[in-house]
């Protein structure tokens, strides 16, 4: 349970931080900044690859789960950033 | 070891909340999702790094796919379908989220057996959590694909998805009572048949909002996407995944938040309220009876003779502009009124286009200078001084009556004042209502104009008779 709560506090403080900086982005990045926090979201890719990394508790079915999860979380890091670098670099050159 | 990979995930979480603050000025945002794409590699290292992972093939299979799949995304997207890249990639990141979940409750249950796992009620509640936001993000984001491009229409059945989702969020509370006090271990059939409740759930509580609505279930099923990261964290006990998908939560809460105050609306009627042409709309007839005689129509000659001597013009970008592609035709207008002498801007409405921030994705590709892109607040009160204000495909971000007739349905949202401008001329396919489902008392002003036709078009033949004058 103290984990939990540690977890907890965590997301909390985590959710706050995020409100403050997001607040102060422009209405003219907002679609960047969508298509930017996709490719964070990809961060669940870390979860994907400890479940498809082999150990002895691994079964067949967690690691074709898991496989499949690095795949879809890839496609969100991968187009997420691409597409988000694209779209900012219109926005510097004037 | 341990000690090592935690810091990782603490440099990567700092690395994105600094990347997130350099998109706070145009100047620094590629510098800034640069450094979060740094974050993102610290935290695959970090985790290829875990006692867990002892083969690399699988991963090295999955990532490839992946990236090849996603690359070939990000080069192919046109700017204007932007909202619908949006929308898929958080319907990916949900489900990328849901399988994880379900990759670990097997392992789970296989560490169980081997007598190293004990469940609590706090990882039951984390499972059940996280397969319910990853599953409804999934399905939701993918009927939210559909609306945006126009393959599913507004739904008739609006109680009928009410009913089911009523009946679904029971019978998950009641699942999720079992699975937790009862019997977490071994109930595959249980997690199974949740996970297909959740994914039905997603679907039903999508359909039957409306498709003008779309701009902020987007923005809400991005902060879903994040949130179902920050369950998956609980599960896996990963304070990395928990911090980042709490920062993708409050963005996508606080674009959420953004898009309904633009529309004067509460996020629970917009979640429920059904589709607002639905409920307020007009019939065809009313609509016609409504212009019949009264709108002045123009044509592309007229609106060059008329941009001829104009000193201040304001153009108006709408959704109509993203699907006439008419963004590249309206950048040399301006160009030529430019070098006529003539100052030229661009008022931008929270809500115009499908996303938050789309139309100033559009224009920046034309190659506007942001920094004459107007927002609503600060380009109302110029609209007095503005001698033509060129409407492109919006319709009721431009409705007087939302500030004028208390008896409007949309009375109250914030508008556009560009009625105050000595001319308006409104450039539009033809007179059928907007998403409201109204008619615009606008286009019926003395000083308004209208010019049918399909946005580029009209653009392209302004262009040359203005070079012919």
């Amino acid at each position: 349970m103290e984990m939990f709560i540690l977890s907890l506090t965590i997301f909390v403080l985590a959710v706050f931080v995020g409100v403050e900086v997001i607040n102060k982005v422009p209405p003219t990045l907002h679609t960047p900044l969508m298509s930017g926090t996709n490719a964070i979201s990809g961060i669940v890719v870390v979860g994907a690859i400890i479940s498809s990394g082999g150990s002895e508790h691994t079964t067949v079915l967690s690691t074709v789960l898991g496989v499949a999860a690095i795949a879809l979380a890839t496609i969100n890091i991968v187009a997420g950033f691409m597409v988000t670098d694209r779209m900012l670099n219109m926005f510097k050159k004037k | 070891m341990e000690t090592v990979i935690n810091i990782g995930y603490l440099v990567a979480a700092v690395l994105f909340i600094l990347g997130i603050k350099g998109m706070t000025k145009p100047k620094t945002a590629v510098r800034g999702n640069q450094m979060s794409a740094t974050g993102m590699l610290v935290a695959i290292i970090a985790a290829l790094l875990d006692n867990n992972v002892v083969s690399y093939e699988y991963i090295i299979i999955g990532v490839l796919i992946g990236g090849a799949i996603g690359a070939f995304i990000a080069k192919k997207v046109a700017m204007t379908d932007m909202p619908e890249l949006v929308a898929a990639l958080n319907g990916i990141g949900g489900g990328a989220s849901l399988l994880v979940a379900s990759a670990n409750y097997l392992e789970s249950q296989k560490l169980a057996e081997m007598g190293q796992f004990v469940p609590t009620y706090d990882w039951s509640i984390a499972v059940i959590l996280s397969i319910l936001i990853g599953a409804v993000t999934l399905t939701g984001s993918f009927i939210a694909v559909g609306k945006l491009k126009g393959k599913i229409g507004d739904a008739k059945q609006v109680r009928l998805f009410k009913w089911i989702v009523k009946l679904s969020l029971a019978a998950l509370l009641a699942g999720a009572a079992y699975f937790a006090a009862v019997d977490p271990v071994n109930s595959d059939l249980l997690i199974a048949g949740l996970i297909v409740l959740c994914l039905i759930l997603g679907i039903c509580l999508v359909m039957p909002i409306g498709g003008a609505d779309m701009p902020v279930v987007v923005a809400l099923l991005n902060s879903y996407s994040g949130l179902a990261g920050a369950a998956a964290g609980f599960v896996l006990g990963n304070n990395g995944l928990i911090i980042t998908g709490s920062l993708v939560g409050a963005s996508g809460i606080i674009l959420t938040s953004i898009m309904c105050k633009a529309m004067n609306r509460s996020l629970t009627n917009v979640l429920f309220g059904g589709s607002m042409s639905e409920s307020s709309g007009v019939s065809r007839s009313e609509n016609d009876a409504f212009y019949e005689g009264k709108v002045k129509f123009s044509s592309a000659d007229e609106l060059a003779m008329l941009l001829d001597g104009a000193q201040n013009v304001v153009f108006v970008p709408g959704y109509g502009l993203a699907v006439a592609q008419a963004q590249h035709a309206t950048r040399e207008l301006a160009g030529m009124l430019e070098k006529q002498g003539a100052k030229v801007k661009y008022a931008i409405h929270p809500v115009a286009g499908r996303m938050p921030g789309h139309m100033n994705v559009l224009l920046a590709e034309a190659e506007v200078p942001y920094d004459q892109l107007v927002e609503m607040d600060a380009i109302n009160p110029e609209f007095s001084q503005t001698d033509v204000a060129i409407v492109l495909g919006a319709n009721d971000v431009v409705n007087p009556a939302a500030a004028e007739d208390p008896n409007s349905p949309i009375f109250g949202m914030p508008i556009l004042d560009v009625h105050h401008a000595k001319t308006v001329v409104v450039v539009k396919r033809g007179l059928s209502p907007g998403f409201a489902g109204i008619p615009n008392e606008l286009f019926i002003r003395d000083n308004s104009l209208m010019v049918a036709g399909d946005a580029k078009k009209v653009l392209q033949d302004t262009i040359s008779a203005l070079k012919d004058l």
